[in-house]
C-alpha cells in the first residue's frame, strides 16, 4: 500500500535536503511502512537474506584482496588466506559457509511464498524478481565454487559446461565462449572471478526492485487476507519489525556461527581440498548441496524421447525445473491465497517440500546405487551360449556359480558379478522429479478449481482478535 | 506464533543435524550416509582405526599437544619427506602459535632458532638461482621457504615412483574422508593380502585405501576385501624414529603422532577458530536474549 | 504469550513500564553495537601485512662478499638497501665530515653498528637506498657516479650524499636512513625492516 509520505522534515538541514534529494524522506517512509501486525517468523527471512547478501559481499571483497585468479596460484592463494592472512581463515569460512546459509534462507523464503500465496495477484512481479534473484544466486555460487580450483571446482564446472554443450545449435559456441577455450582453464577462471565479483551487485540491484515492488501492494500475511484498515491491521515497520527481524537474524547467526567455528567443512567436500588435476576425475562428482535437487532431476532422465537424446532431455528438465517457477503465479488457479485455508493443497505442498529435500539426497548419491536392498546380494553369471546369445544366471552360492562357470567353454566369455537387488536412487529421483513437475503443472491448477477452502477471516484484525479471544461469534462466511 | 517459532527452531536444528551429522560421522570414520554399497566402492569400508584416547583435537574444545606435534614432525621429516612435500607450509609456520616449535620468546617465528635450524638442516633443499653463476643450485632452506619435497616437479616425481605421484601432505587430512583417522588407519592398514587377492608388482594392498579390489580378487565377489592398492610401500616398516621426549617408538606411536601433526598442518588455525567460537556463540545467545526481551516489550501493547 | 485484552495500562504504571522498556532497548542496542564493533576488527586487521610478508621483512647479507670501494644492493620487502665496503680514504673523508656544517647533523660513528666483538667496523656502512627527498634510488660507486662528496648522487633532483650517507648538497632534507641491523657473525649481518 504505497500511499502518500507522512514524513515531516523538522530541522533546517532536513528541509534543505528534502527539497534537493529526499533521501531522509525515503528512509523514513521505509521505516514507517505499514506492515500487517500478524506476520509470523517465516516473514523474517527477507531481512535475513538481506544480511546474508551484505555478509557475502563484504567478505568477498576482502577475500578478493588476497585471492589470485590463476590456475597455478589459485589453490595456494586460498591456503595462504587460511594460514598467513590475519583472520583470513575466519573470513574465508564465513564466505564459504555464508553461501550455504544464503541458500538455506532463500529456500525457506521461497517455501514461505509458495505456502502463503505471496506470488499471487497482485504480487506476481515480486515473485518473478525473486526467481531472477534465485537464478543469479545459483550462477554466482556455481562460479564461486570454481575459484578455489580444487578437484570438485574443476570437474564440477567441466560437467556443467559440458551440459551446456548438449543444447542443439547454440550449445557448442556458447560453451566455448563460456570457457574461453577448449576446456576449463585460465581463461575460464579469470572470467568466472570477474563475473562472480559482478553478479552480487546485480543481485543487490534486483533486490532493490524486489523491495520496491513489495512496497506497492504491501506485505502479504499468514491469513492471505488483504489489509482493510491501516490503523487496525498494521503497525509501522520500525520499530516493530526491525526489532523482530533483528532477533531472527541473531538466531540465524547462531546457526551460522556453529558452522563457521565448529563444522566449517561439513557442507563441503573433501575432494575440493585436493588441487585440481584435469587428468584425474574424482570418484563421485557432486555440486554443493543447494544445487543437488536440480542435479538429481538432470540425472533422472536416462531415456530418449523420440529424436531428443536423454542428455539433452536432462538439461531441459533441469532448466525447466527452475524456469517453471517463473510461471507459478499463473499455474495456481486458486482464488484463496494462504494454504492455511486450503487443507488439501497444504498436504500436497508438504509432500512437495519433502520431495524437494528428497531430490537433494538423490543428487548426492550415485543413481545406480541402491537406496535400500530388498534382499541379500546375489551372484550373476554372464556368458554367451552356443548360439552366441548373452545369458544371465543368478546364483546364491558362489561354489555353484563357479562350478557352472568352469563347465563353460572359454569361448563363452563367462564372468561372475555381484547382483544387488533393491530400490535404486535413480528410481527415487524419477518419482520425486515427476512429483515436482506434477505439483506445478497438474496439482496446483486442478486444486484451485476443485478444492473447497476453509472460511477465511474477514480481516487481519479480526483473525488476531479471534486468536486471543475465541468468542463464539458467528464465523464470517467464506468470501 | 509460538508454535511457528518452535517449528522454525526445530526445522533449523533438523536441517543442521541432517546436513552436519553424516559428514561429521565421516570425519570420525563411521560409514557415510550414502548406502554402504557406494562407500565400499570408494574404499575403506569398515570403521577406521582409532588410537587409544581417540582424536581429542577434533573435539569442540580440542587442542594439540606440542610434544606430539614435535614427534609427528620428526616422523614426517625422517620418513615421509623422502617422497612427500608440504609445499603450502613454510618452515616458519612450525614456529607460530599453536605449532610444534612455538616459543613465546620469539613471537616472529622467523627468528626462532629451532625453526631456523630445522630449515637449514632439512633434507630437501630449495632450488635457487646461484648469484655467482646464474645456474639453479640447491641451497639450505631459510625459515621463510616452503617445505618442499625431493622432486624438481611432478613429472620427476612420477618417473621416480613408477608413475604414481606422492601427494603433497599440506592439507591431506582435509582432503580425505576421516582426516587424521584415515592417515592413521592407512599407515597401519598394510595387512597381508588375503588368499585369492593378486597384488600387481609395484603395488601394495591396504585395507583402508580407496579403490576396488574386485578385479584382482578370485572368489565370491560379494566377499571381496575392503580397501585398494597403492604404489606406496609400508613407510613405517623399517622406520625407527627416536623421539626426543623418550616416548617409546612403536609403529602405532609413529602413525599416531604423524597423523596428529598432519591434522595440525592441515588446519593450523583450528584451535584459534574454536576458541573464537566459544566467545562468539555465547555472545550471540546473550544478544538474542536481550533483543528478544526488547521485542517482547515493544509488542506488549499490540494485539498480534 | 497470549494477550488477553491487555490493551489498557494504568496511567501510573505506564511511566514505570516505559522506563523499563527503554532500558531493555538501550541494553540490546548497546550490546548489538559492541558486537558490530567486534566483527569490524578482523576485517580491518586482515589489511595488515600477512605472516608471509612479515617473514620476508628481514634478510641476511654476507658482508665479506662486498668488493672494496664498492657496494652491494639488496631489496627487502621491496625496499632497497646499500651495503658499502669503504676504502680507508672514504672512511677518513667520513670522519672529516663530522665537523662540517651538516643539514642533518650526525657523526659517522653514530651511523655504524657494533660487531659481535663490541667494536665498530667502519669499513662496512649499511644505509637505506631511498633518497630522503622524494624516494628515488641514488647512484653509487657501482654506477660510476658518487657525487661531489664521494658517497652517492641522486640523479632525480641532484642530492649529494657523502661517504657516510649524510646529505651535503641538494634538496634532500635528511641523511640516508640507517636500518635496523646486527652482526650475527663477523661476516654476516641481518637487516630488518
Amino acid at each position: 500500500m504505497s500511499g502518500p509520505s507522512t514524513y515531516e522534515p523538522k530541522t533546517g538541514i532536513e528541509k534543505w535536503l528534502d527539497t534537493r534529494l529526499p533521501i531522509i524522506r525515503f528512509g523514513a517512509d521505509l521505516m514507517d511502512f505499514p506492515t500487517p501486525k500478524n506476520l509470523n517468523y517465516w516473514w523474517t527471512f527477507g531481512g535475513i537474506l538481506a544480511v546474508c547478501l551484505v555478509i557475502q559481499i563484504v567478505t568477498g571483497i576482502v577475500l578478493a584482496m588476497h585471492y589470485v585468479a590463476n590456475t597455478q596460484m589459485a589453490f595456494a592463494s586460498v591456503e595462504r588466506i587460511m594460514r598467513d592472512v590475519d583472520f583470513g581463515w575466519l573470513i574465508r569460512n564465513i564466505h564459504a559457509n555464508g553461501a550455504s546459509m544464503f541458500f538455506l534462507a532463500v529456500y525457506v523464503h521461497m517455501f514461505r511464498g509458495m505456502y502463503y500465496g505471496s506470488y499471487k495477484n497482485p504480487r506476481e512481479v515480486i515473485w518473478i524478481l525473486g526467481v531472477v534473484i534465485y537464478f543469479l544466486m545459483m550462477a554466482t555460487a556455481f562460479m564461486g565454487y570454481v575459484l578455489p580450483w580444487g578437484q570438485m571446482s574443476f570437474h564440477g564446472s567441466a560437467v556443467i559446461t559440458n551440459l551446456i554443450g548438449a543444447i542443439p545449435l547454440v550449445g557448442e559456441p556458447v560453451k566455448t565462449y563460456l570457457m574461453g577455450g577448449p576446456a576449463i582453464g585460465d581463461a575460464t577462471l579469470n572470467r568466472f572471478f570477474s563475473l562472480h565479483y559482478l553478479l552480487p551487485f546485480v543481485i543487490a540491484g534486483i533486490v532493490v526492485l524486489h523491495i520496491w515492488a513489495l512496497h506497492v501492494p504491501g506485505n502479504n500475511n499468514p491469513t492471505g487476507v488483504s489489509v482493510k484498515d491501516v490503523k487496525k491491521d498494521t503497525v509501522p515497520f520500525h520499530p516493530y519489525y526491525t526489532v523482530k527481524d533483528g532477533f531472527a537474524i541473531i538466531v540465524f547467526l547462531i546457526l551460522f556461527a556453529l558452522f563457521v567455528f565448529y563444522f566449517p567443512n561439513a557442507l563441503g567436500h573433501a575432494d575440493n581440498s585436493i588441487e585440481a588435476n584435469p587428468l584425474q576425475t574424482p570418484a563421485h562428482i557432486v555440486p554443493e548441496w543447494y544445487l543437488l535437487p536440480f542435479y538429481a532431476i538432470l540425472r533422472a532422465i536416462t531415456f530418449d524421447v523420440g529424436p531428443i537424446p536423454a542428455k539433452l532431455l536432462g538439461v531441459i528438465a533441469m532448466f525447466g525445473a527452475i524456469l517453471i517457477l517463473f510461471v507459478l503465479p499463473w499455474l495456481d488457479t486458486s482464488k484463496v491465497r494462504s494454504m492455511r485455508y486450503r487443507p488439501f493443497a497444504r498436504s500436497i505442498f508438504v509432500v512437495f517440500v519433502f520431495a524437494a529435500i528428497g531430490l537433494g539426497f538423490c543428487g548426492a548419491n550415485d543413481p545406480d546405487k541402491l537406496v535400500f536392498k530388498t534382499q541379500a546380494d546375489q551372484l550373476a553369471l554372464t556368458y554367451n551360449n552356443t548360439n552366441g546369445q548373452p545369458q544371465r544366471e543368478v546364483f546364491d552360492d558362489y561354489a555353484a556359480a563357479s562350478a557352472k562357470m568352469r563347465s563353460l567353454p572359454p569361448t563363452a566369455g563367462a564372468a561372475i558379478e555381484v547382483q544387488s537387488t533393491g530400490f535404486k536412487w535413480l528410481w527415487l529421483s524419477q518419482i520425486l522429479g515427476a512429483y515436482y513437475f506434477l505439483y506445478f503443472l497438474v496439482l496446483l491448477p486442478l486444486l484451485g478449481v476443485i478444492e473447497k477452502p476453509k472460511a477465511r477471516p474477514a480481516s487481519i484484525a479480526d483473525s488476531v482478535r479471534k486468536k486471543h479471544s475465541p468468542a463464539p461469534a458467528a464465523a464470517v462466511a467464506a468470501e | 506464533m509460538r508454535i511457528a517459532k518452535l517449528a522454525l527452531a526445530g526445522l533449523a536444528a533438523l536441517a543442521a543435524g541432517a546436513i552436519a551429522l553424516p559428514s561429521l560421522a565421516q570425519e570420525h570414520g563411521a560409514p557415510a550416509a550414502g548406502g554402504e554399497a557406494e562407500h565400499a566402492a570408494s574404499g575403506g569400508e569398515h570403521h577406521l582405526l582409532e588410537p587409544k584416547g581417540g582424536w581429542p583435537h577434533e573435539d569442540y574444545f580440542g587442542t594439540f599437544d606440542q610434544n606430539q606435534l614435535q614427534r609427528g614432525f620428526k616422523v614426517y621429516s625422517e620418513v615421509c619427506s623422502a617422497c612427500h612435500g608440504m609445499k603450502l607450509l613454510s618452515f616458519r609456520n612450525l614456529g607460530e602459535q599453536g605449532g610444534p616449535f612455538f616459543d613465546a620468546r620469539y613471537p616472529n617465528p622467523n627468528d626462532n632458532p629451532v625453526v631456523k635450524q630445522i630449515a637449514a638442516t632439512f633434507v630437501n633443499q630449495i632450488p635457487t638461482v646461484d648469484p655467482d653463476s646464474g645456474d639453479m643450485v640447491k641451497m639450505p632452506a631459510k625459515t621463510s621457504d616452503r617445505i618442499l619435497g625431493p622432486y624438481a616437479n611432478d613429472v620427476a616425481a612420477r618417473v621416480l615412483n613408477g608413475g604414481a605421484l606422492p601427494p603433497d601432505l599440506s592439507i591431506i587430512t582435509k582432503a580425505r574422508h576421516g582426516g587424521a583417522g584415515y592417515v592413521y588407519s592407512l599407515l597401519l592398514g598394510y595387512n597381508a593380502p588375503p588368499a585369492g587377492l593378486t597384488v600387481a608388482a609395484g603395488q601394495h594392498y591396504n585395507a583402508y585405501f580407496g579403490g576396488d579390489t574386485a578385479a584382482s580378487w578370485v572368489g565370491d565377489p560379494r566377499l571381496k576385501p575392503p580397501g585398494g592398492f597403492l604404489a606406496m610401500a609400508w613407510p613405517l616398516e623399517n622406520a625407527n624414529v627416536t623421539f626426543d621426549d623418550g616416548i617409546p617408538t612403536t609403529k602405532e606411536q609413529m602413525a599416531h603422532d604423524v597423523a596428529v601433526f598432519l591434522a595440525w598442518a592441515g588446519d593450523p588455525k583450528a584451535v584459534a577458530r574454536k576458541q573464537m567460537g566459544a566467545a562468539v556463540i555465547p555472545f550471540l545467545i546473550l544478544l538474542s536474549l536481550l533483543v528478544f526481551l526488547s521485542y517482547k516489550a515493544l509488542w506488549r501493547n499490540v494485539e498480534h | 504469550m497470549s494477550e488477553h485484552g491487555s490493551k489498557t495500562a494504568p496511567a501510573a504504571g505506564v511511566h514505570a513500564g516505559e522506563t523499563r522498556r527503554d532500558f531493555i532497548h538501550i541494553a540490546a542496542a548497546t550490546v548489538a553495537a559492541g558486537g558490530v564493533a567486534a566483527v569490524a576488527w578482523p576485517f580491518i586487521q586482515q589489511l595488515a601485512p600477512a605472516a608471509d610478508t612479515r617473514a620476508l621483512s628481514s634478510a641476511e647479507v654476507d658482508v665479506s662478499k662486498v668488493p672494496l670501494g664498492s657496494e652491494i644492493r639488496v631489496l627487502i620487502g621491496g625496499q632497497p638497501f646499500f651495503i658499502r665496503h669503504r676504502t680507508p680514504a672514504e672512511i677518513a673523508s667520513a670522519k672529516a665530515g663530522d665537523t662540517a656544517q651538516l643539514r642533518d647533523p650526525a657523526t659517522d660513528d653514530s651511523r655504524l653498528v657494533k660487531g659481535m666483538d663490541g667494536n665498530l667496523n667502519p669499513a662496512i656502512l649499511v644505509t637505506s637506498g631511498t633518497c630522503t627527498h622524494l624516494g628515488c634510488v641514488p647512484v653509487g660507486p657501482a654506477q660510476g657516479s658518487v657525487g661531489e662528496f664521494g658517497g652517492w648522487y641522486c640523479p632525480c633532483h641532484g642530492s649529494h650524499y657523502d661517504t657516510s650517507g649524510r646529505i651535503r648538497k641538494g634538496p634532500a632534507p635528511k641523511n640516508l636512513a640507517i636500518p635496523k641491523y646486527e652482526y650475527s657473525s663477523p661476516s654476516m649481518i641481518k637487516i630488518s625492516l
